[in-house]
């Protein structure tokens, strides 16, 4: 199946924000510190990139940092899960800083400097979770995340940010010192080790079904950073940061670490089938279905655009640990798929949302109407993005909801399958009366103004991210072969 | 030389004390150097102490070449081996970081303060290195007395907290003395090694029991452990600065180590968790010490007073620990108390620096810190992460020890109490956070200058920032080679 | 009735140190003024050194000193215990450094506050 091979990539991959300290020192040059950025979004690309004919090769590269307490140390280990989130982050890292010198010069944006610092320290952060091997480093750099990216949500500094701040730390941290920390405890009480194995650890831990399930839930609930519901009221409240925090940590990086987080539990702590022989899976599925349809309605309400789109998030977060919930090979690619699918298309969303604010300052979809004539390109862009998350053809998003559903007929489990159903015919009731209105409506002073796009720094980044959602659609082959040696394994 | 260094870690200090008392009169520029060098000397004694300890196992120096139990002996071994080798270094540390604070408020005394700085590491020392219980007392009387003196020379309410510090600190210290007393008329010895022997043999003596509850209550008054606290919030919170930043840190982490000492060494841990079912009892009421310490803490509005309260917090985690009686807890208890010496150094040594800066220490004074003062905050933010108990600073690992130890034993109370005090901690913080990052809701756009304050104070206390993160990564070699093969046979 | 002052006439030298422990302790808790504390923890201290000098004595026994050239006859029953002696020597000195110092604050907070009530101490500081 592969052999463990001794690396330092992983390592490299994570230090490359080290790139902090030549951003903070060209604080006075905005062109060479946005080129720091560049060169560090480039290189994690590229080691990242390096690790990947090992990972398909079925090896495993791994790293010890140091050892801790006996049976747990600091270490990475990268398996084809865990790369494959690394290359959705890392790949979307460089299109969001592009996006990023598009935004904030266009909004000229304060506190350039240390914006670019936390996302450098946010990033490192998530390929330390991505690369984690035992859930004691991934708890380290899940809470390194969550007080690097406080400074990126509350960046306005005002009294919103204040109280979206709080709200956000109250959550995450609270659940992660409240909640997941006896739950590893106990883990590791019962094991005597906290490395992620597959067939989980808790096989022979002689914990009742009652301890189990609770266990489960504390881990579930503990990484609030997977916003299911209820807590999950951070996450709208977190749209109050500048769009490219919302777009790549809030769509992608942070609630993707939380969503990793739980599969990394749900998969190699407890192990599928223990799942199934006590019949936790069961009791997951159904909040996170409750959360999926739930969210969905809500978002029906919302007016706010990113607010919505946040909402959405909530929703197909869900999707990926329903996926995870159940004991099938299907499933659990369609979980994997869905989460570099889901990524790219939200990304794409949100970029178009925030090329709106920059270019017309408007934040309500009540007030989008007619908006396509003036900025067409992104609206364009906009409806690739809202097919991706709906899951229509010729998006990858099909492609993993395919998977989702098939993988739940394997199992002879209908509801799954009206769930994803029922969430699809939401999310485009929620997606797609904007992009009509967009192209269709009219709406205030929109006089005849011609074309005004958004500046150029924005539209190719969400171009970019549009084609890749059209482009997994027909080249799903890597996440695919990625997500294969997950469930074969 | 090395065979001498269990008194060299004593009488260095002693001497450098009486050095800067000299210097004060004839030349008071030398004070600073002469202490420097002293502390100097003293942290790599002790180090080197450390090292001969790992390697050979432990020390006993016989002072005057008097066997014991005759003679007074002082026993290093590996646990007081780390706790001499931490003090040593918080206070060489502590003593570069002061040194403007110093200068500005006690330029005319500063022979006398330097000197009673010098006498208290003298004391904490000693009560650390010692073997006898009497020398261990009369070590104490030094620190305690050098700190009552310290705390005094702040102006206002120094005086009156000082001096009620003085009627706590002497009932603690005299119980411990009659406690003592109550050892040797039933044993004979004040040798510790050698009382543990004979004590081994007296389990159901009703005045050994007696002595132990009374040297217990004493240590646990000199120590800040709820109810016997009252003394600590005010005294630590007048006190002058450079005075708080050696003190706290130090004294109640030492008389947590003297507990350590006489509860698992002396009295042994079959007496002193099975006798008069101690064991629980103590640990439901450090859960309640820790939930305590978090109120009063919470309901502080002043900065220094509230970094003060958390010590009553972190005592309480040392005081359960301990009793918990397994091998977790009790490594827990000893990791915590290296851990706390460089997280309060930390906490202090940030907050004094805004301090000297800012001089006021409301939340209003708070607005736009970050910017004027990152490096100050940035220490302040690490030592602030390590008490909540975030990775990979060193807080964490004690903290999880700390649960282990609560889990394995049964005692779910602790375990709450732990997680609560650490997310109490977190709100705690974060309000100055807050209110460093916020400021009044109108948009600060990071326009405030740097205003450091002066490298004397920023640089030792980044190296102890980055200290605690090092100390954590580490935490696993310290615990396997120095802490675990510490704790004496008789805990499980 | 008789048991009981069998116990306390035995052991007369304990019930002593504990009553005047605990006149010490009362002073230092429940008495207002300044000065009337500090007695009392210097009564407080001055018990437990009667306490500890009360333990070295032996029935019949002479004071500690032996004549030079008799050191050979020497039998240790005959003398009273020197250590305690020794001990509270150290004591003693602590105990006057406390004194001293705890007298120093009280003029210190004498001269600040005008009084040595504990009480109006206070009100004065709260109201500042």
């Amino acid at each position: 199946m592969g052999t463990e091979v001794n690396s330092i990539l992983p390592v490299l991959a994570v230090m490359v924000s080290a790139a902090v300290v030549p951003i903070l020192a060209s604080s006075r040059s905005a062109n060479v510190r946005e080129a720091w950025t560049f060169v560090a979004a480039f290189g994690k690309v590229g080691i990242v990139l390096a690790m990947l004919p090992h990972v398909l090769r079925g090896d495993k590269l791994s790293f010890e940092i140091a050892p801790v307490f006996p049976g747990v140390s600091l270490a990475f280990r990268v398996d084809a899960m865990g790369e494959l989130f690394a290359l959705v982050s890392s790949f979307l890292w460089i299109v969001t800083s592009a996006y990023s010198i598009g935004y904030m010069r266009g909004l000229k944006e304060h506190g350039q400097t240390r914006y670019y610092s936390y996302f450098a320290l946010a990033m490192s952060s998530t390929m330390g979770v991505a690369f984690s091997a035992n859930l004691l480093t991934l708890y380290v750099f899940y809470e390194l995340l969550s007080f690097a990216t406080y400074p990126l949500v509350t960046h306005h500094q005002d009294e919103e940010g204040r109280s979206a701040g709080r709200r956000y730390l109250t959550y995450i941290v609270g659940g992660s010192i409240g909640l997941v920390l006896p739950a590893m405890l106990v883990c590791y009480g019962s094991s005597q080790t906290l490395d992620f194995t597959p067939g989980g650890i808790l096989a022979n831990s002689g914990l009742s079904r009652f301890e189990l399930g609770l266990l489960l839930f504390m881990f579930v609930f503990g990484f609030a950073k997977a916003a299911i519901m209820p807590f999950h009221s951070w996450l709208p409240a977190a749209m109050v940061a500048p769009t490219p925090v919302s777009a790549l940590l809030h769509a992608v990086a942070v609630v993707k670490v939380g969503v990793f987080s739980i599969l990394r539990v749900l998969g190699w702590v407890f192990g599928v089938a223990l799942l199934g022989n006590v019949e936790l899976g069961w009791l997951v599925g159904s909040v996170a279905s409750g959360t999926i349809i739930g969210a969905s309605l809500v978002a029906l309400t919302q007016d706010g655009l990113k607010r919505m789109l946040a909402y959405s998030t909530i929703g197909q977060l869900s999707y990926i640990i329903l996926a995870g919930t159940l004991n099938s090979g299907f499933a659990w690619k369609g979980a994997l798929l869905h989460i570099a699918m889901h990524a790219l298309g939200k990304i794409t969303l949100f970029f178009c949302a925030g090329a709106i604010y920059v270019a017309t300052k408007k934040e309500r979809i009540s007030e989008m109407g007619g908006i396509a004539r003036r900025m067409p390109l992104t609206m364009s862009v906009f409806l690739v993005g809202a097919l991706c998350v709906i899951g229509l053809p010729p998006t990858g998003g099909f492609i993993s909801k395919w998977f989702l559903c098939l993988g739940s007929l394997e199992i002879g489990q209908i509801w799954p399958v009206v769930v994803l159903l029922t969430s699809s015919v939401l999310s485009a009731a929620y997606l797609i009366p904007v992009v009509y209105k967009g192209f269709f409506g009219t709406g205030p002073d929109i006089q005849g103004e011609g074309m005004r796009e958004a500046p150029v720094w924005c539209l190719l980044p969400m171009t970019v991210s549009a084609a890749g959602c059209i482009a997994s659609f027909f080249f799903p082959g890597l996440f695919l072969g990625l997500a294969e040696l997950i469930v074969r394994g | 030389m090395t065979s001498h260094l269990p008194a060299l870690v004593v009488t260095v200090p002693l001497l450098t004390a009486f050095a800067a008392f000299a210097a004060g009169w004839l030349r008071p520029k030398l004070c600073f150097p002469v202490g420097l060098t002293g502390l100097g000397i003293t942290a790599i004694s002790s180090i080197l102490l450390l090292a001969e300890v790992l390697e050979a196992g432990t020390v006993t120096y016989e002072l005057g070449r008097w066997p014991a139990p005759w003679g007074i002996v002082y026993v290093v071994d590996r646990l007081n081996g780390v706790v001499l080798a931490a003090i040593s270094l918080c206070a060489f540390i502590q003593w570069i970081s002061s040194r403007a604070s110093v200068k500005s408020q006690f330029s005319d005394r500063i022979g006398a303060f330097y000197g009673l700085e010098l006498l208290f590491v003298t004391g904490a020392m000693g009560i650390t290195v010692t073997g006898d219980a009497f020398n261990l007392y009369v070590l104490l009387e030094i620190a305690s007395i050098t700190a009552y003196a310290l705390i005094a020379m702040g102006g206002g309410r120094a005086p009156l907290s000082s001096l009620n510090y003085v009627f706590m600190g002497t009932i603690g210290a005299w119980f411990y003395l009659l406690g003592v007393g109550y050892l040797y008329i039933m044993t004979g010895s004040l040798n510790m090694a050698d009382l543990a022997s004979i004590l081994q043999g007296m389990r159901s003596s009703q005045a050994i029991l007696v002595a132990f509850v009374i040297i217990i209550v004493g240590v646990w008054l000199k120590m800040g452990f709820f109810p016997l606290h009252g003394w600590l919030p005010n005294a630590y919170t007048h006190a002058p600065w450079p005075a708080t930043t050696l003190i706290a840190p130090l004294m109640t982490k030492v008389m947590a180590y003297v507990m350590m000492r006489l509860v698992l060494f002396l009295f042994g841990p079959e007496y002193s968790f099975g006798v008069l079912g101690l064991k629980d009892v103590v640990v439901w009421w450090a859960s309640l010490a820790v939930v305590a310490g978090s109120v009063i803490a919470l309901s502080q509005k002043d900065l220094k007073r509230m970094i003060t309260c958390i010590i009553l917090i972190e005592i309480a985690y040392m005081v359960g620990g301990t009793f918990l009686g397994n091998r977790s807890g009790t490594t827990g208890a000893i990791f915590h108390l290296v851990n706390d010496v460089f997280m309060t150094l930390c906490v202090f040594l940030a907050v004094s620096s805004l301090a000297f800066r800012q001089r006021e220490l409301d939340m209003d004074a708070m607005e736009g810190l970050f910017s004027e003062m990152p490096f100050t905050m940035g220490a302040l933010v690490t030592g602030a992460l390590s008490i909540v108990g975030v990775p990979p600073t060193c807080g964490f690992f004690s903290k999880w020890l700390l649960l282990k130890g609560a889990l394995e034993a049964g005692h779910y109370e602790f375990m709450v109490a732990l997680i609560l005090s650490s997310l109490v901690c977190l709100v705690l913080f974060f309000r100055v956070f807050e209110a460093a990052y916020f400021g009044h809701g109108e948009r600060s756009h990071g326009h405030h200058r740097m205003r450091e304050a002066p490298l004397g104070m920023v640089v030792p206390l980044l190296v102890v920032a980055i200290g605690i993160v090092a100390l954590g990564l580490m935490s696993g070699k310290v615990i396997s080679s120095i802490i675990e093969p510490a704790l004496p046979r008789g805990v499980l | 009735m008789d048991r009981i002052l069998e116990v306390v006439i035995a052991k007369y030298n304990y019930w002593i140190y504990i009553v005047l422990m605990m006149i010490g302790l009362y002073g230092v808790i429940a008495k207002n003024n300044l000065v009337k504390k500090i007695v009392g923890m210097s009564i407080f201290q001055t018990a437990i050194i009667l306490f500890f000098i009360s333990m070295g004595m032996k029935k019949g026994a002479t004071i500690p000193i032996i004549i030079h050239g008799q050191e050979a006859s020497v039998r240790a029953s005959d003398y009273i215990n020197p250590l305690p002696h020794v001990l509270m020597l150290t004591a003693i000195v602590v105990a006057v450094s406390t004194l001293g110092v705890a007298l120093a604050l009280a003029v210190k907070i004498y001269k600040e506050f005008d009084t040595l009530e504990e009480d109006e101490i206070l009100e004065k500081i709260r109201k500042s």
